[in-house]
This record gives C-alpha cells, structure tokens and sequence, in this order.
C-alpha cells in the first residue's frame, strides 16, 4: 500500500515520528558532507546522494563498551551498563546501504547471535530513500540491487513536490500506521515513473556493466593471481576503505585500563592494517599484497561461498570516493577478471 | 576560569624533576624541613629532556589537573645540553595545547638547582595555587579514569 | 604535459638510464589515479596519466623504491621535491638510486573538492585556461580552477625545485602565499572557542590512519600507536583524550621535518584540517627560532634537534600570550 504526503509538510511527518522516538535522518555538515544526525525542530535534511559514513555505524559502532571492571578494595565489581535498548528510527537510508544491513545480519545474527547488534537491529526502524541522481561511483546494480526500489522496513521515494512512502515489513507497517494523521492513501503513478526514470539514468553509468562472476571453482586460483602484487604495491595500509566500508565487520576487543575501573570494549579492526589478526606467533598476513588480497578476495570470493552467492559488496562507492590512491574494489575485479566478459 | 566542584576539591599535579638537580632541590627542601604542597606527585627522570611530550600528555589523560617540568638551569646540565633541547621541545608542546584551547598554565617548565630547596618550595606553592585557581582539568583529561 | 612526461620516460628507459618510472596510473575516471611503478613502455604509454587530479606525494614510496636494485626515475612536483629532500636528509632515500624528474605545477584539485562544489557524478574533466570543464551524468558544467584548488595548492608555498636531475618546464621560486593566515585566525580565538573548534574537527576523526600512512615525514617502520608496548596503542579512540593524543603527537612527531606537503588533509575521509596542526608547530619554530623550511636542502638540521644557548625562550612565552 502507497502512501503519500506534500513535500511541504516533511517536518510535519519528522515531527510526528521523532515524538515517540529518536528519529535519525542526514544534514549537511559545512566542509564535510552528509552524517546522520538526531531529528529535531529545524534540523534540514541533506540532499546528498549518500552520507559519507555509512549507516552500519548505528548498529555496528566504532567504539562498543561491552563490560566495565571496578575494584574497590579485594572486592571487584562487575558493571554492565549496556545502552542499545532504545527504539530509533532511520530515514533516509540508500538502497545499498540498507543491503549492507542482510549483509551484516549474516555475520552477527548467525550463531552466536551477538546481541549487541541485534538488540540496535530489533530497535530500530530503516527507511530508506530511492536514489534520483545516482553517481559515477554507484555500482549497487552489480550486485542486484535496484536504487530505485530500496529494502528496508519502509521505503521512500521524493518527488518534487510529493514523499511517497511505502512500508515492507511489520515493523514499516507499524511505523505508517502511527503515522496516519500526516499520510494519506495514494496509488503509486508517480513512482513508477521515478523508477522508470532513474532506471534510464543507471544505463548511462559508467560501471553499469560491472558484474562480478560466480568464481566458486576458481577460488583457488584468483587467490594464486600473480598480479596481487602488481594491485597492493602501492597500497598504504591505512583502514579509510574499511572504515568507510558499510559491509566490513571486523573487530577486535581491546580493555582499557584506568585507575579503578578497566573497561573493555570492542573497536572497528582493519584487515589493512600490520597488526590485524595478531598471535603470540606474529601475524598469518606478512606483507601488504596479503592483506590487501584478504579484503578483495573476502568480499567477492570467500563471503559468496559461505553465504549462498551474496557479496559482501554492495557497490556504494564510498571505497572509489576516499581511498588516498585510489585503489579499490573496481579496479581489482576489473584486472582480475572477477567480472562477467559482456 | 573553571568553578571549583567542591570546596575540598584539591588538585592532582605531577612533577618531573631531573635527577641532577630539581629532585636533589625537593630533597633539601625536605632536609630543610620545608613544606611543599602534598599534591605535588614527583617522578625522577634522568635529565629533563627524558620527558616525551607522551609523558605529559598521558599524565593529564590519567587524571593530573597540573603537570610541571623541573630542570637544571641552562647551562648546568649534566649532560651539558639537555635541557636547551626541553626548552624548544616544551615550548613547542605548550604552544601546541594552547592552540588546540587546552589551559596554557596547567604546564610550566621551570629551572631549579640541587641548592635551591626554598625555591623548589615556592615554585610549588605557586603552580598548587594557580591550578587550584583553574579547577580541575576537563579539557585534555581521559574520562574513563575519572575516580569519582 | 602529458605527452611530453611519457615520451621523456620512455627515453629514460630505452636509454638505459633507468629501469623503471614512477608516476600515475590511470583509473576508472579522470580522477582515481594510483601512484604506481612502471616497468613496461607500453605499460607506460598506455596507462601514465598526468593531469590535474595527480595530487599524490610521490616520494614516500621511494624509501621502499630506492632500496631495489637499479636506477628509478621518478616525476616530481615542486612540493613533493620538499619531502624528497627531506627524506634524504634522513637517510630514508638512496639519492644514486633515483632519477628527478621535475615538473610544473599549478596547482591541484580533486574530486572531493568538485563534489563539495557541487559537481558530482564526473565523467571527465578538462582545464582549459584555468576553467575546468567537468562532463558529469547530468551534462557538462564549469567551473574555474582557482574555485577549486586544494587549500594546499591555493597557498602553495614554493613553485621551486630543490632538486631535481633534469626539468620539464619552468622552475619557479619560494612563494610568500599566506599559508598561515587560517593558523593565525584560530590563535586569534579565545581558549574556549579554539577548544570547541578542534574538539568539533577531531571528534570526527575514525582513526583510520591514512593521514600517518600517506604522510612522508611518517615512515617509522613501527609507529608508536600500533606498538603494543608503547601503552597508548589503541585501534579506535575510546574517549576524546585518545583522539587528542593521537593527533597532537602524530603533528608533534613530524615537527621540524613536516614540508608542508599537505597529504594528510587530502586524504583524510572525514576532512579535517590536519594541516593546521602541523602548521602553527612550522609557524611557531619559524617565529622562535629563525626561519626553517624543511626539505629546502639535504642535511639541514631541524630546528627541533638544535639550539641556541642564549636566545631561545622560555616555555613561559606561552602564557604571556603565544609565540610573537
């Protein structure tokens, strides 16, 4: 069921879902661009076509304090003060960004569960935003998602003058409906048209053409391609392509310790970087071609396999935006031939 | 200028004193039964310019409101030169947590010779009474060893 | 250029003089452009690219380049010439292992700056006259280069080559470009705003490193925040006092041998203003202590490893209001 209301009363709508919760949608930030930020009286929400941190950053944090110890005399205290229990609402998230989320939901829902992450997933509401005016660095199409028809628990899409909202899940469903003082019913003519339009624009995308291969036979040798070496040379070890990266999930658990309490919390990790994976015997990745190699090749070839062909990519751009030199996962399927010869 | 929370809030300084001649000028203050300020927390190090501008950071991370650097005068270093190198080093240092807003009279360098006991005192007494001045240190402090 | 710098290499090569060329490689776009070693002339021909997007410090890479055997020849923008220098000076380069190529630069711009501009989805970029011609998804727009030159490049500080082997085009000279107006404006602050404004600029910082990685004064084998016994070692910043450190020291440990270059603001995803930090410690070792530029020549001490004995100021300098 489509529902509709005038652009004009966008804040009618926020105003209506920030009551009850936190609402996030993304402004601009003067000098450095998108970043979701709390909804609230005022707050205008950004045009941009992506926020430059990606959205897995609300239920995957940087920092995440799991466990704090305090010592009193020979009594030690256990303090677990975990915070990730309230509702929130996100608005405005893209098509690949929410893809990222299933990806995500593979690794931390899985057995084990990690709870952290699933008590912020079950909190929360996505809505996301069809794109208009896609970029020259979106390759989400690659990966079988459609920009124009986002996941999601609800999903929107801007016109000029109209927001047209659409709920998927029970949790959208619930969403719309505490929200009929502001939506009206609508059939969904405009929409399609969008749809039809940003559907032509993607052609005209310079990696529109980009699609990676099922390569489950040849693991083993893209693995052994000579020229991973050739591709890493230059790479600096830095973690900006991770960071940035909204499907890359690993961490490392590290403890602080202050003068009466130790903290232990986990903390984004990069396969960038020398120390990642670190043992008592050193580390298994030596050399940068290593762990370069490790990235692309967890992306497109081990993370399929595991999980029945879906990429741990889902072609945002943000890697091809803010790599300092530019390497990235486009030209690595490119030289490698980890693509479909069209 | 901060409030101070409570009025018997004391501050916590650090002070590291060069073997040669400052940690010698605390000992003859104490043999000369002098009183300086017990808030005042000594570290010896072997010269002044030991100090890394980590030490000092760390210290105020670790919960120090005050951090002061105690040195041969220049001229009379031990090791002859080490403490023209503190100079430019912390004058730099200063000049750098200033710019990023953190108090400029949190930090001091100051010369104190192994005779001078009652200058060691009163160098004390009024870095204690400028930091007690200024309250605690919020700016450059790590909250998580926040003791209260 | 372009053509000229290819064609030059090619030469390099076929004569013998050297055995490979550093320098850019083309991308997907007109602006994601490697650095990248080319042993190949047809590789070269093909794939070199020099264009306004070439923002890259080459010269980092030499510390790992120079140590192979044979002679490498490398293309050197005026700034980049400065760490190069520098590099030397610190015994991190084999000068007889490299060949200088130095080339005029007027300056650089990259896609980031175009899009904050305004002018994203970029097909391609042309400079004609000091206008660039962008051609995005949604039509061809323009824009003069000036509008978008990195800060870096807006107040260049010298269009000199401090060394080079040969020249492609004209050298320039120090240039007086008011590089430290911004650093002035935020001493000019009070300690709360300036407080407010780094802590607003810092507390986006993801810690991903790149501004130590890319930078060529950092080529510490192992960096102090990635040694485990250093006790300050952490992979994200738990509190904001990890995030001051780690930036006071990372500018703090570049002091005196910083040229300037620029690199880590240009890659820092979150856009701070890295160079600030490394900026007031040049202004204030130029103010205090005589006028240092480092990288000017091979084997200069820094201002940070000498003294005077009689004339440098006391710490107290500070709290009398800064450096005069």
């Amino acid at each position: 069921m489509m529902y509709k209301l005038p652009l004009e009363q966008l804040d009618k709508f926020f105003a209506a879902i920030a009551k009850d919760e936190t609402l996030y949608v993304p402004v601009d930030v003067e000098n450095v661009g998108a970043v979701y930020q709390p909804w609230k009286e005022g707050t205008k929400m950004s045009k941009a076509l992506n926020t430059l941190r990606s959205a897995k950053d609300f239920f995957f944090p940087q920092i995440q304090p799991m466990v704090k110890f305090r010592r009193e005399g020979k009594k030690i205290e256990v303090i677990d003060d975990r915070k990730e229990s309230e509702d929130f609402v996100i608005f405005g998230v893209r098509a690949c960004d929410a893809a990222s989320f299933d990806v995500l939901d593979r690794v931390f829902l899985a057995d084990p569960v990690d709870t952290y992450y699933e008590n912020r997933r079950k909190h929360s509401t996505v809505v996301t935003l069809a794109c208009t005016l896609p970029e020259e660095t979106c390759f989400c199409t690659s990966f079988g998602i459609d920009p124009a028809q986002p996941g999601g628990d609800a999903r929107a899409w801007m016109t000029l003058d109209t927001l047209y909202v659409e709920p998927v899940t029970e949790k959208g469903t619930a969403l719309v409906e505490k929200l009929n003082e502001v939506l009206t019913e609508s059939d969904d003519k405009d929409v399609e048209q969008q749809k039809f339009y940003t559907h032509e624009i993607l052609k005209h995308l310079p990696l529109h053409n980009l699609k990676p291969t099922d390569n489950r036979e040849k693991e083993m040798e893209i693995f052994n391609d000579p020229r991973w070496a050739e591709l890493s040379s230059h790479c600096l070890g830095c973690g900006t392509c991770t960071f940035v990266c909204p499907t890359c999930q690993c961490f490392d658990i590290e403890e602080f310790s202050g003068n009466k309490t130790v903290e232990r919390y986990r903390c984004w990790d990069s396969c960038m970087y020398n120390d990642f994976t670190m043992m008592a015997a050193g580390t298994p990745r030596k050399t940068q071609k290593e762990r370069f190699r490790q990235r692309f090749m967890h992306k497109l070839v081990y993370y399929p396999i595991k999980n029945d062909g879906v990429y741990s990519c889902v072609g945002c751009g943000r890697c091809l935006k803010k790599c300092p030199i530019h390497m990235n996962i486009v030209k690595v399927m490119k030289t490698l031939g980890l693509e479909e010869e069209e | 200028m901060q409030v101070n929370e409570n009025e018997n809030w004391k501050p916590k300084i650090i002070a590291f004193c060069c073997n040669w001649c400052s940690y010698s000028g605390a000992d003859l203050a104490g043999t000369n039964r002098l009183s300086y300020p017990a808030e005042v927390k000594i570290v010896r190090v072997p010269c002044s310019c030991r100090i890394n501008p980590m030490f000092i950071l760390r210290a105020f991370g670790r919960g120090a409101d005050g951090v002061i650097i105690c040195g041969c005068h220049p001229g009379d270093c031990h090791y002859s030169e080490g403490n023209y190198h503190t100079r430019r080093r912390m004058t730099l240092l200063f000049s750098m947590l200033n710019y990023l807003g953190v108090e400029s009279a949190r930090t001091r360098v100051e010369w104190v010779s192994a005779a001078e006991g009652q200058r060691f005192v009163n160098v004390m007494n009024s870095f204690v009474q400028d930091i007690t001045e200024l309250g605690p240190n919020r700016r450059l402090e790590d909250l998580r060893c926040r003791e209260n | 250029m372009q053509g000229e710098l290819i064609k030059r290499a090619v030469g390099l090569m076929e004569n013998g003089t050297v055995n490979r060329v550093l320098g850019w490689r083309r991308g997907e776009f007109v602006y994601d452009i490697t650095p990248s070693v080319f042993s190949d002339k047809d590789d070269l021909e093909k794939n070199f690219v020099y264009n306004e997007f070439c923002g890259n410090n080459l010269s980092r890479y030499l510390v790992q380049e120079s140590e192979k055997e044979g002679k490498i020849a490398v293309f050197l923008k005026p700034c980049d010439t400065y760490s190069f220098n520098q590099l030397c000076t610190e015994h991190r380069i084999k000068r007889d292992n490299v060949y200088i190529i130095g080339i005029e630069c007027y300056g650089k711009t990259s896609a980031d700056l175009l899009r904050e501009k305004g002018i994203s989805a970029i097909l391609d970029a042309k400079n004609n006259n000091g206008t660039l011609i962008v051609e995005t998804v949604y039509g061809e727009k323009q824009i003069p280069m000036m509008d978008v030159m990195a800060e870096r490049c807006v107040s260049c500080k010298s269009k000199k080559h401090v060394i080079y082997d040969e020249l492609i085009g004209e050298d320039g000279g120090v240039l007086d470009s008011h590089r430290f107006d911004q650093v002035e404006e935020i001493e000019k602050m009070t300690a709360e705003e300036r407080f407010n404004f780094w802590r607003g600029e810092l507390s986006r910082c993801i810690r991903c490193n790149a501004c130590r990685d890319v930078c060529p004064a950092c080529t510490c084998e192992k960096c102090v925040f990635d040694n485990p016994k250093s006790g300050i070692r952490n992979k994200g910043a738990a509190d904001d006092f990890e995030e001051n450190m780690y930036h006071i020291i990372r500018a703090y440990h570049v002091a005196g041998r910083c040229t300037d270059c620029g690199e880590c603001s240009r890659v820092c995803p979150e856009h701070i203003p890295l160079h600030l930090l490394n900026r007031k410690f040049i202004k204030d070792y130029n103010e205090l202590y005589g006028p240092f530029m480092a990288g000017a020549e091979i084997g200069q001490v820094s201002p940070m490893c000498d003294f005077t004995k009689e004339k440098d100021a006391e710490p107290s300098i500070v709290q009398k209001g800064g450096a005069e």
